[in-house]
Protein backbone atom coordinates (compact mmCIF):
# COMPACT_ATOMS: atom_id res chain seq x y z
CA UNK A 1 0.00 0.00 0.00
CA UNK A 2 2.85 2.69 0.82
CA UNK A 3 4.29 1.74 -2.52
CA UNK A 4 0.68 2.48 -4.37
CA UNK A 5 1.19 5.59 -2.56
CA UNK A 6 4.62 6.53 -3.34
CA UNK A 7 3.67 6.25 -6.90
CA UNK A 8 0.22 7.49 -7.01
CA UNK A 9 1.03 11.20 -7.29
CA UNK A 10 3.39 10.32 -10.56
CA UNK A 11 0.89 8.52 -12.66
CA UNK A 12 -2.85 9.64 -11.07
CA UNK A 13 -2.49 13.41 -10.72
CA UNK A 14 -2.94 14.90 -7.08
CA UNK A 15 -5.49 17.48 -5.74
CA UNK A 16 -3.40 20.61 -6.75
CA UNK A 17 -3.27 19.08 -10.44
CA UNK A 18 -6.57 18.73 -10.36
CA UNK A 19 -7.51 22.23 -9.15
CA UNK A 20 -4.88 23.44 -11.65
CA UNK A 21 -6.90 21.92 -14.69
CA UNK A 22 -9.64 22.76 -13.24
CA UNK A 23 -9.29 26.65 -13.01
CA UNK A 24 -7.61 26.64 -15.89
CA UNK A 25 -10.21 24.87 -17.73
CA UNK A 26 -12.64 27.46 -15.99
CA UNK A 27 -10.78 30.34 -17.78
CA UNK A 28 -10.17 28.99 -20.54
CA UNK A 29 -14.47 27.85 -21.03
CA UNK A 30 -15.43 31.33 -19.77
CA UNK A 31 -13.11 33.79 -22.53
CA UNK A 32 -14.68 32.04 -25.56
CA UNK A 33 -18.28 32.38 -24.26
CA UNK A 34 -17.41 36.21 -22.69
CA UNK A 35 -16.25 36.91 -26.83
CA UNK A 36 -19.74 35.08 -28.34
CA UNK A 37 -22.48 36.82 -26.00
CA UNK A 38 -20.43 39.83 -25.95
CA UNK A 39 -18.92 40.68 -29.19
CA UNK A 40 -16.36 42.70 -29.55
CA UNK A 41 -14.29 41.47 -32.05
CA UNK A 42 -14.41 40.84 -36.00
CA UNK A 43 -16.40 37.74 -36.55
CA UNK A 44 -12.87 35.99 -38.06
CA UNK A 45 -11.04 37.16 -34.84
CA UNK A 46 -13.41 35.57 -32.89
CA UNK A 47 -13.65 32.59 -34.80
CA UNK A 48 -10.05 31.86 -34.07
CA UNK A 49 -9.73 32.60 -31.14
CA UNK A 50 -12.79 30.67 -29.91
CA UNK A 51 -10.76 27.56 -31.50
CA UNK A 52 -7.44 28.44 -30.19
CA UNK A 53 -8.84 28.57 -26.54
CA UNK A 54 -10.28 24.87 -27.58
CA UNK A 55 -7.60 23.52 -27.95
CA UNK A 56 -5.35 24.82 -25.34
CA UNK A 57 -8.99 23.51 -23.26
CA UNK A 58 -7.87 20.19 -24.83
CA UNK A 59 -4.24 20.15 -24.08
CA UNK A 60 -4.98 21.06 -19.95
CA UNK A 61 -7.69 18.30 -20.64
CA UNK A 62 -5.17 15.77 -21.25
CA UNK A 63 -2.54 16.88 -19.28
CA UNK A 64 -4.13 17.58 -16.35
CA UNK A 65 -7.05 15.20 -16.34
CA UNK A 66 -6.11 12.27 -18.56
CA UNK A 67 -2.49 12.71 -16.94
CA UNK A 68 -0.78 12.30 -20.52
CA UNK A 69 2.66 13.19 -20.80
CA UNK A 70 6.33 12.12 -22.17
CA UNK A 71 7.36 9.57 -19.35
CA UNK A 72 7.79 5.83 -20.35
CA UNK A 73 4.74 4.56 -19.01
CA UNK A 74 2.91 7.01 -21.37
CA UNK A 75 4.47 6.77 -24.33
CA UNK A 76 1.77 3.96 -26.02
CA UNK A 77 -1.58 5.67 -24.76
CA UNK A 78 0.22 9.23 -26.06
CA UNK A 79 1.61 6.97 -29.74
CA UNK A 80 -2.26 5.84 -30.01
CA UNK A 81 -3.77 9.36 -29.41
CA UNK A 82 -1.21 11.13 -32.09
CA UNK A 83 -2.46 8.23 -34.46
CA UNK A 84 -6.06 8.89 -33.69
CA UNK A 85 -5.63 13.26 -33.82
CA UNK A 86 -3.99 12.32 -37.54
CA UNK A 87 -6.72 10.21 -38.40
CA UNK A 88 -9.29 12.79 -37.11
CA UNK A 89 -7.49 15.58 -39.09
CA UNK A 90 -7.56 13.53 -42.26
CA UNK A 91 -11.33 12.22 -41.91
CA UNK A 92 -13.25 15.65 -40.54
CA UNK A 93 -10.30 17.81 -43.19
CA UNK A 94 -10.29 15.78 -46.21
CA UNK A 95 -15.02 15.58 -45.95
CA UNK A 96 -15.29 19.43 -45.80
CA UNK A 97 -12.59 19.80 -48.54
CA UNK A 98 -14.91 16.91 -50.56
CA UNK A 99 -18.32 18.40 -49.62
CA UNK A 100 -17.64 22.12 -50.20
CA UNK A 101 -15.73 21.91 -53.55
CA UNK A 102 -18.72 20.04 -54.30
CA UNK A 103 -20.86 22.69 -53.03
CA UNK A 104 -19.05 25.26 -55.04
CA UNK A 105 -18.96 23.51 -58.22
CA UNK A 106 -22.77 22.83 -57.73
CA UNK A 107 -23.31 26.14 -57.49
CA UNK A 108 -21.20 27.56 -60.78
CA UNK A 109 -23.93 25.42 -62.30
CA UNK B 1 -1.19 4.33 -16.22
CA UNK B 2 1.84 4.20 -13.43
CA UNK B 3 1.34 -0.08 -13.80
CA UNK B 4 4.95 -0.07 -16.07
CA UNK B 5 6.67 2.13 -13.19
CA UNK B 6 5.56 -0.20 -10.45
CA UNK B 7 6.73 -2.92 -12.75
CA UNK B 8 9.98 -1.58 -13.41
CA UNK B 9 11.24 -1.28 -9.42
CA UNK B 10 8.84 -3.95 -8.41
CA UNK B 11 11.19 -6.77 -8.02
CA UNK B 12 10.60 -7.34 -3.93
CA UNK B 13 6.44 -7.98 -4.83
CA UNK B 14 5.65 -11.39 -5.39
CA UNK B 15 4.65 -12.69 -8.85
CA UNK B 16 0.85 -12.85 -8.67
CA UNK B 17 1.10 -9.22 -7.50
CA UNK B 18 3.36 -8.20 -10.64
CA UNK B 19 0.95 -10.55 -13.19
CA UNK B 20 -2.08 -8.78 -11.53
CA UNK B 21 -1.10 -4.69 -12.21
CA UNK B 22 0.20 -6.31 -15.67
CA UNK B 23 -3.59 -7.54 -16.87
CA UNK B 24 -4.84 -4.23 -15.19
CA UNK B 25 -2.75 -1.82 -17.48
CA UNK B 26 -3.21 -3.66 -20.29
CA UNK B 27 -7.05 -3.57 -19.80
CA UNK B 28 -6.62 0.04 -19.36
CA UNK B 29 -4.39 0.70 -22.30
CA UNK B 30 -7.10 -1.37 -24.11
CA UNK B 31 -9.94 1.02 -22.56
CA UNK B 32 -7.77 3.91 -24.21
CA UNK B 33 -7.40 2.55 -27.66
CA UNK B 34 -11.61 2.01 -27.62
CA UNK B 35 -11.62 5.47 -26.69
CA UNK B 36 -9.57 6.65 -29.72
CA UNK B 37 -12.09 4.56 -32.27
CA UNK B 38 -15.02 6.62 -30.42
CA UNK B 39 -12.79 9.61 -31.43
CA UNK B 40 -13.32 8.74 -34.85
CA UNK B 41 -17.22 7.67 -34.37
CA UNK B 42 -17.49 11.52 -33.45
CA UNK B 43 -15.09 13.15 -35.52
CA UNK B 44 -17.11 11.56 -38.40
CA UNK B 45 -20.26 12.64 -36.83
CA UNK B 46 -18.75 16.03 -36.57
CA UNK B 47 -17.59 15.93 -40.24
CA UNK B 48 -21.58 15.24 -40.80
CA UNK B 49 -22.32 18.29 -38.81
CA UNK B 50 -20.46 20.68 -40.74
CA UNK B 51 -21.22 19.75 -43.73
CA UNK B 52 -25.04 20.45 -42.43
CA UNK B 53 -24.78 23.40 -40.56
CA UNK B 54 -26.20 25.86 -43.12
CA UNK B 55 -28.73 23.77 -44.44
CA UNK B 56 -31.93 25.49 -42.23
CA UNK B 57 -34.08 24.69 -45.11
CA UNK B 58 -35.96 27.83 -43.76
CA UNK B 59 -35.99 26.77 -40.21
CA UNK B 60 -34.19 27.95 -37.43
CA UNK B 61 -30.43 28.85 -37.67
CA UNK B 62 -28.34 28.23 -34.62
CA UNK B 63 -28.65 31.88 -33.44
CA UNK B 64 -31.91 31.68 -33.26
CA UNK B 65 -32.31 28.65 -30.54
CA UNK B 66 -28.85 28.81 -28.72
CA UNK B 67 -28.91 30.05 -25.93
CA UNK B 68 -25.53 30.43 -24.25
CA UNK B 69 -25.82 30.80 -21.22
CA UNK B 70 -27.88 27.49 -20.49
CA UNK B 71 -25.01 25.70 -22.55
CA UNK B 72 -22.67 27.60 -20.13
CA UNK B 73 -24.42 25.99 -16.85
CA UNK B 74 -24.40 22.74 -19.16
CA UNK B 75 -20.59 22.87 -19.49
CA UNK B 76 -20.48 24.03 -15.92
CA UNK B 77 -22.00 20.56 -14.92
CA UNK B 78 -19.61 18.48 -16.90
CA UNK B 79 -16.49 20.50 -15.83
CA UNK B 80 -17.20 20.09 -12.26
CA UNK B 81 -17.67 16.14 -12.06
CA UNK B 82 -14.68 15.93 -14.26
CA UNK B 83 -12.72 17.14 -11.03
CA UNK B 84 -15.48 15.43 -8.90
CA UNK B 85 -13.97 12.19 -10.74
CA UNK B 86 -10.31 13.34 -9.92
CA UNK B 87 -10.63 13.44 -6.21
CA UNK B 88 -12.65 10.10 -6.26
CA UNK B 89 -9.59 8.45 -8.32
CA UNK B 90 -7.22 10.13 -5.44
CA UNK B 91 -9.27 8.82 -3.28
CA UNK B 92 -9.07 5.47 -4.61
CA UNK B 93 -5.02 5.06 -4.74
CA UNK B 94 -5.25 6.29 -1.07
CA UNK B 95 -7.42 3.19 -0.36
CA UNK B 96 -10.37 5.47 1.51
CA UNK B 97 -13.56 3.43 0.72
CA UNK B 98 -16.14 5.94 1.75
CA UNK B 99 -14.44 9.13 0.03
CA UNK B 100 -14.62 7.20 -3.28
CA UNK B 101 -18.09 6.36 -3.02
CA UNK B 102 -18.79 9.96 -1.45
CA UNK B 103 -17.27 11.15 -5.05
CA UNK B 104 -18.55 9.12 -7.41
CA UNK B 105 -21.86 10.13 -6.00
CA UNK B 106 -21.17 14.23 -6.31
CA UNK B 107 -19.88 13.08 -10.24
CA UNK B 108 -23.08 11.53 -10.98
CA UNK B 109 -25.44 14.26 -9.41
CA UNK B 110 -23.56 16.66 -11.60
CA UNK B 111 -23.63 14.61 -14.87
CA UNK B 112 -27.55 13.77 -13.95
CA UNK B 113 -27.50 17.69 -14.06
CA UNK B 114 -25.88 17.92 -17.10
CA UNK B 115 -27.98 15.14 -18.95
CA UNK B 116 -31.46 16.19 -17.54
CA UNK B 117 -30.02 19.92 -18.95
CA UNK B 118 -29.81 18.44 -22.27
CA UNK B 119 -33.21 16.73 -22.29
CA UNK B 120 -34.69 19.62 -21.26
CA UNK B 121 -33.14 21.45 -24.13
CA UNK B 122 -34.01 18.88 -26.64
CA UNK B 123 -37.76 18.96 -25.31
CA UNK B 124 -37.91 22.59 -25.93
CA UNK B 125 -36.78 22.60 -29.39
CA UNK B 126 -38.78 19.44 -30.62
CA UNK B 127 -42.42 20.88 -28.60
CA UNK B 128 -41.57 24.26 -30.73
CA UNK B 129 -41.59 21.82 -33.86
CA UNK B 130 -38.15 22.11 -34.36
CA UNK B 131 -37.02 18.46 -34.21
CA UNK B 132 -34.51 16.72 -36.17
CA UNK B 133 -36.89 16.44 -38.96
CA UNK B 134 -37.34 19.74 -39.48
CA UNK B 135 -33.80 20.77 -41.62
CA UNK B 136 -30.14 19.41 -42.35
CA UNK B 137 -28.64 21.54 -39.52
CA UNK B 138 -30.94 19.96 -36.66
CA UNK B 139 -30.54 16.63 -38.00
CA UNK B 140 -26.53 16.91 -37.61
CA UNK B 141 -27.46 18.63 -34.32
CA UNK B 142 -29.87 16.24 -32.62
CA UNK B 143 -27.33 13.34 -33.85
CA UNK B 144 -24.27 15.36 -32.32
CA UNK B 145 -25.15 16.13 -29.12
CA UNK B 146 -27.30 13.12 -28.80
CA UNK B 147 -24.59 10.90 -29.46
CA UNK B 148 -22.72 12.67 -26.63
CA UNK B 149 -25.71 12.45 -24.36
CA UNK B 150 -26.01 9.03 -24.55
CA UNK B 151 -22.26 8.19 -23.84
CA UNK B 152 -22.78 10.51 -20.53
CA UNK B 153 -25.40 8.73 -19.61
CA UNK B 154 -24.12 5.01 -20.23
CA UNK B 155 -20.97 6.62 -18.00
CA UNK B 156 -23.68 7.24 -15.26
CA UNK B 157 -24.71 3.54 -16.29
CA UNK B 158 -21.94 2.20 -15.41
CA UNK B 159 -20.75 5.13 -12.46
CA UNK B 160 -24.11 4.06 -10.68
CA UNK B 161 -22.79 -0.30 -10.74
CA UNK B 162 -19.20 0.95 -9.63
CA UNK B 163 -20.76 2.33 -7.06
CA UNK B 164 -23.04 -0.67 -5.91
CA UNK B 165 -19.80 -2.57 -6.57
CA UNK B 166 -17.50 -0.65 -4.70
CA UNK B 167 -19.57 -0.56 -1.67
CA UNK B 168 -20.60 -4.67 -1.94
CA UNK B 169 -16.89 -5.54 -2.69
CA UNK B 170 -15.07 -2.76 -1.41
CA UNK B 171 -11.39 -1.07 -3.49
CA UNK B 172 -10.12 -4.97 -5.04
CA UNK B 173 -7.74 -5.03 -7.89
CA UNK B 174 -10.99 -5.56 -10.31
CA UNK B 175 -12.51 -2.42 -9.13
CA UNK B 176 -9.52 -0.06 -9.31
CA UNK B 177 -9.36 -1.65 -12.89
CA UNK B 178 -13.00 -0.21 -13.66
CA UNK B 179 -13.06 2.76 -12.12
CA UNK B 180 -9.78 3.76 -14.19
CA UNK B 181 -10.91 2.93 -17.18
CA UNK B 182 -14.55 4.80 -15.87
CA UNK B 183 -11.89 7.62 -15.13
CA UNK B 184 -10.64 7.61 -18.75
CA UNK B 185 -13.91 7.70 -20.07
CA UNK B 186 -15.52 10.39 -18.27
CA UNK B 187 -12.45 12.70 -18.56
CA UNK B 188 -13.02 11.85 -22.78
CA UNK B 189 -16.29 12.56 -22.78
CA UNK B 190 -15.79 16.34 -21.29
CA UNK B 191 -12.75 16.70 -24.11
CA UNK B 192 -15.47 15.84 -26.33
CA UNK B 193 -17.99 18.63 -25.27
CA UNK B 194 -15.07 20.71 -25.57
CA UNK B 195 -15.51 20.46 -29.09
CA UNK B 196 -19.23 20.24 -29.06
CA UNK B 197 -19.51 23.88 -27.10
CA UNK B 198 -16.82 25.51 -29.47
CA UNK B 199 -18.16 24.09 -33.05
CA UNK B 200 -22.00 23.85 -32.67
CA UNK B 201 -23.07 26.58 -29.76
CA UNK B 202 -20.07 29.52 -29.91
CA UNK B 203 -19.16 29.27 -34.12
CA UNK B 204 -23.41 28.01 -34.51
CA UNK B 205 -24.18 31.59 -32.66
CA UNK B 206 -21.31 33.83 -34.02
Amino acid sequence: MANHDAHSDAGHGSVKSYVIGFVLSIILTAIPFGLVMFPSLSKAATLWLVLIFAVVQIVVHLVYFLHLDRSPAQRNNVTALCFAALVIVLLVGLSLWIMFSIHTAMMAH
Amino acid sequence: MSNLVMNADGHGHDHGHDEHHDSGGTTVFGFWLYLMTDCVLFASIFAAYAVLANNYAGGPSGHDIFELPYVLGETAFLLLSSITYGFAMLALFKGKKSQVLGWLFITFLFGLGFIVMEVNEFHKLISEGFGPQRSGFLSGFFTLIGTHGLHVTSGLIWMAIMMYQVWKKGLTPTNTTRLSCLSLFWHFLDVVWICVFTVVYLMGTL
